[in-house]
């Protein structure tokens, strides 16, 4: 593979929330720890891991648009620079995209248009919108409708369209074809296959590993707030190439390879076991799994297990 | 000094506001035979060490009666608001589940409240009971249910569609049971917060029932009674007769909000974050 | 809404036959009664209904009142529709100058404590707001009747103005000077309930997804109140508004028995201790039918401003 260009450099991010237990005892939860993605030029990756796991939270960590009483920690950087609160107001919206998840992200009361534009009414922003509905084969009229009057088919071109209308180096697309079937999974992920192969990097957010495989490069595994690998989509091809413990429980799951689901559910934020967060559900568990679990290459992939080799 | 973190303010602000509202209760109480005690040798004293909010043309002292005034008005908005907030729980209880003509029949009833101006109907109520204590305390009670009883008629219809509840139903617990057992543990917290969240009202509408002449009698030292006593002597420029017992009761009503405020924050189980 | 009506009179006629006051010894007077012929007594007696069971009194009340006649107000000593025209004429002016500054400042006030939430800015309008919504309106009467009319002398008490008084005698300029402390003690009051109401909805808006994606997508300050806030917080704001004609009323009750201002309130009042029951009841009623009104514009507006209800047959 050619060195491509970085465009997005994660590095043990960490997203933590201020929390009253009982009483007044005041605790940080820890909703992700340890993350680290990059995302290069050109180049899909997904970040898969199990719904309710906090990911949404990565995507609105990378855009500055967490809730008041998160916590941002970690470095991340963009376009080999720190990507700083100031950066990420300046970048969000025109290099740096978010598709959502479904058009309960769009204004109830506001027309397509206009609520595409950002209420722009200058020719430019006009003709820009104008070219993007053509090339999504969406028909001008549809600038008329209101949120709730779009069609499911329209929807997601819908809000594939709003970043279009900057110019996006990053895409983020946080869960973007929630309870879709197969088939129009496949178009949407056309979509973004599409910006990605214009030279933008596509931040894929999903809980489904299958619709990863089929589109993206690289496929980042995680679990319980943090990330235990990363790997190229060809490793998936069969378990002995995986390198986590998790990411093979997570092949064996699906369809093709006969469904078998492991044991156990993701540790609360609260009860987070110390050392490996797998650990209470891993076959080869042991004491040493306990204590501090490195980040570390393994056959040209990164893996957070002591056991991969 | 340590800084307190948020819960620990919020609870303190209960307590201290709960501590006041009892003093000026016991207060009032206490200096209930001073507040009417007359001495023409004082009479009209502009606010001064030994009298702060002053005395009135009577030579009665200001600040003994403003505490008597509001002791009382403490007390009737107490008894109105229990009142109003008891018939609130039992009419959105009755309204949620004893079927389709007694919902309507209490929606209406809401409504038809609602849409009487208050004060109009509290005139009104205090003119069917020949005015004076009786009329305030029943006026203050009817008027002030309706927005409690609706919360808790729709906290109720939620609960009924609640699994826990439908269960219990299967297992055999009766109607009743399972109102006592599962219910009105769920909307205490709610009824409780609602009913320190009516006393501002109450004490505001018995003050202004009694301003307007309609409510206690003026022999009594209210707060009604004195502020409307003080309009006579405002033009001559008697400015603290009007002044100081209002800004205590306006102290007093903010002191309840901020009771109410406080506790629906320590029950609300959405506020872990704040 | 009629039914309603209906209801508000029955319940509001019921209040005024359960009352112990004798409408007659009220009225004419214990003095005046002893002077009387039994005959005379007989006479008021029936004209007022008195020993008549009340549901026949209702009925015939209730039959004069769909004709348009609401009886003859005994204080005034003339149609209670009459007196109600008049009074509601004056009291319109200071019920729509409140009702309209108190909205929109409220709203202002509201929309921007919720954009600007947990700022200074926002705790200072919270706080003003609990207050002033702690603050009863006749006491607030009186603090700016204390400064205005009696220390600063700029604007007239209320007071020294004699009750008689009717439109003819008096100037525009007059009306005017007359109508300033009222309306701005009710538009004060006013305020207090709207504001608190927009900011807790513009926070809501604030913590929305769409508002969350809209962020994402580089919009921020203005640009989210104006595609966004505006938009969502000014449905339900403007339905509160019409929906709280009922508190504004209430307040002018208050605020015009000070101010001695000849409106509706301040005839609720002596109507209520003069025990003047015709004139008691048209107000109830007339009062009911504006706060009704009210509420039946706040749920049109609905269907007349949101596409979902307005458009919605299209979508779905």
């Amino acid at each position: 593979m050619e060195e491509k260009k970085v465009i997005l450099d994660i590095k043990n991010l960490s997203v933590s929330f201020q929390q009253y237990d009982k009483g007044f005892a005041r605790t940080d939860l820890d909703v992700i720890r340890d993350l680290n993605v990059t995302v290069h030029e050109g180049e899909m990756v997904a970040v898969v891991g199990s719904s309710g796991s906090g990911k949404s939270l990565l995507a609105h960590g990378i855009l500055g648009i967490l809730p008041y009483n998160g916590a941002l920690g970690g470095t991340i950087l963009y376009e080999g620079e720190e990507l700083t609160q100031k950066r990420k107001e300046e970048l969000r919206g025109n290099e740096i995209v978010l598709v959502p998840q479904s058009v309960a992200f769009l204004d109830p009361l506001m027309k397509i248009g206009p609520q595409i534009r950002k209420g722009k009414k200058d020719s430019a922003s006009r003709e820009k919108l104008n070219r993007i509905f053509e090339g999504y084969h969406l028909k001008q009229e549809v600038q008329e409708l209101y949120p709730f009057e779009l069609s499911g088919g329209m929807n997601r071109r819908v809000l594939v369209s709003t970043a279009m209308m900057g110019n996006p180096r990053l895409v983020i697309a946080d869960e973007p074809t929630p309870g879709l079937h197969m088939d129009m999974v496949r178009r949407v992920m056309s979509h973004f296959r599409e910006l990605a192969d214009q030279g933008a990097g596509v931040l894929l957010i999903t809980h489904d590993l299958e619709q990863a495989l089929e589109v993206a490069d690289r496929v980042v595994v995680f679990y319980a707030g943090t990330t235990v690998e990363d790997a190229s989509v060809l490793d998936f091809a069969s378990e002995e190439t995986l390198r986590h413990p998790y990411s093979k429980a997570l092949f064996r799951a699906l369809p093709q390879n006969g469904f078998q689901f492991i044991g156990g559910t993701q540790p609360y934020v609260k009860d987070m076991p110390t050392g490996c967060p797998f650990g209470p559900r891993c076959e080869q568990f042991c004491e040493a799994c306990t204590g501090e679990i490195p980040y570390r290459e393994v056959r040209g992939g990164k893996v957070r297990c002591r056991k991969a080799e | 000094m340590r800084r307190m973190n948020g819960r620990q303010r919020t609870v303190l602000a209960f307590g201290a506001a709960l501590l006041f509202l009892a003093l000026i209760t016991i207060a009032g109480q206490v200096f209930a035979k001073e507040a009417m005690a007359t001495d023409f040798s004082r009479k009209n004293l502009a606010p001064c060490a030994a009298y702060p909010f002053g005395t009135d043309w009577m030579g009665r002292d200001m600040f003994v009666r403003t505490l008597t005034g509001l002791s009382m008005s403490i007390r009737i908005g107490l008894l109105a608001a229990g009142v109003s907030a008891l018939l609130a729980l039992f009419l959105g209880i009755v309204s949620a589940t004893m079927g389709r003509a007694v919902d309507s029949i209490v929606t209406w009833s809401i409504d038809l409240v609602m849409g009487i101006p208050h004060i109009l109907l509290l005139i009104l109520i205090s003119y069917a009971c020949g005015k004076g204590f009786k009329g305030v305390v029943i006026g203050v009670s009817l008027t002030h249910w309706t927005s409690l009883a609706r919360l808790i008629r729709g906290e109720v219809l939620q609960l009924k569609e609640a699994p826990y509840i439908k269960v219990a139903g299967r297992l055999g617990l009766s109607p009743w049971q399972i109102a006592r057992k599962h219910m009105v543990p769920h909307l205490f917290p709610q009824f409780l917060v609602g009913l320190i969240l009516l006393f501002p009202h109450a004490i505001l509408h018995e003050a202004s029932i009694t301003f307007l002449g309609f409510g206690l009698s003026p022999e009594q030292p209210a707060i009604g009674v004195i502020l409307s006593e003080s309009m006579q002597y405002l033009a001559m420029g008697k400015w603290w007769l009007a002044l100081f017992p209002g800004l205590l009761l306006v102290l007093t009503v903010v002191l309840f909000d901020v009771a109410g405020e406080s506790l629906r924050k320590l029950l609300d189980p959405g506020s872990a974050h704040v | 809404m009629m039914l309603l009506l209906v209801c508000v009179s029955i319940a509001a006629f019921f209040l005024v036959s359960i009352s112990p006051v004798d409408p007659l010894q009220a009225n004419v007077g214990q003095a005046a009664l002893g002077s009387m012929s039994q005959e005379q007594i007989e006479r008021l007696n029936a004209y007022w209904g008195v020993g008549q069971p009340p549901v026949e009194r209702f009925l015939a009340w209730a039959s004069d009142f769909f004709r348009g006649d609401m009886g003859l107000s005994l204080l005034y000593r003339r149609p209670v529709s009459e007196v109600i025209a008049v009074k509601l004429a004056n009291s319109i002016w200071l019920l729509a100058i409140a009702w309209v500054i108190s909205g929109v400042l409220g709203f202002c006030l509201g929309a921007l404590a919720g954009m600007k939430r947990g700022t200074w800015v926002d705790k200072a309008i919270r706080g003003y707001s609990l207050v002033i919504a702690s603050t009863p309106a006749f006491w607030l009467a009186l603090v700016l009747l204390m400064i205005f009319a009696v220390w600063l002398k700029l604007l007239p008490v209320g007071l020294s103005v004699p009750i008689g008084m009717e439109a003819a005698g008096v100037t525009l300029v007059d009306r005017i000077r007359h109508a300033i402390l009222p309306a701005m003690t009710l538009s004060i009051t006013g305020i207090s309930n709207i504001t608190l109401h927009t900011r807790e909805k513009m926070i809501d808006i604030m913590e929305s997804d769409y508002v969350l994606f809209a962020k994402a997508r580089g919009e921020s300050g203005w640009s989210i109140f104006k595609n966004h806030g505006f938009r969502n917080v000014i449905l339900p704001a403007l339905t509160l508004q019409f929906a709280s004609i009922s508190e504004i009323f209430g307040g002018s009750v208050l605020v015009e028995e000070i101010f001695s201002y000849p409106g509706l309130g301040q005839a609720a009042v002596t109507a209520g201790i003069g025990s003047d029951v015709p004139l008691l009841l048209g107000i109830t009623v007339i009062s009911a039918a504006i706060v009704f009104g009210g509420n039946l514009i706040a749920n049109l507006l609905y269907g007349i401003v949101d596409p979902r209800i307005r458009r919605g047959g299209a979508g779905l």
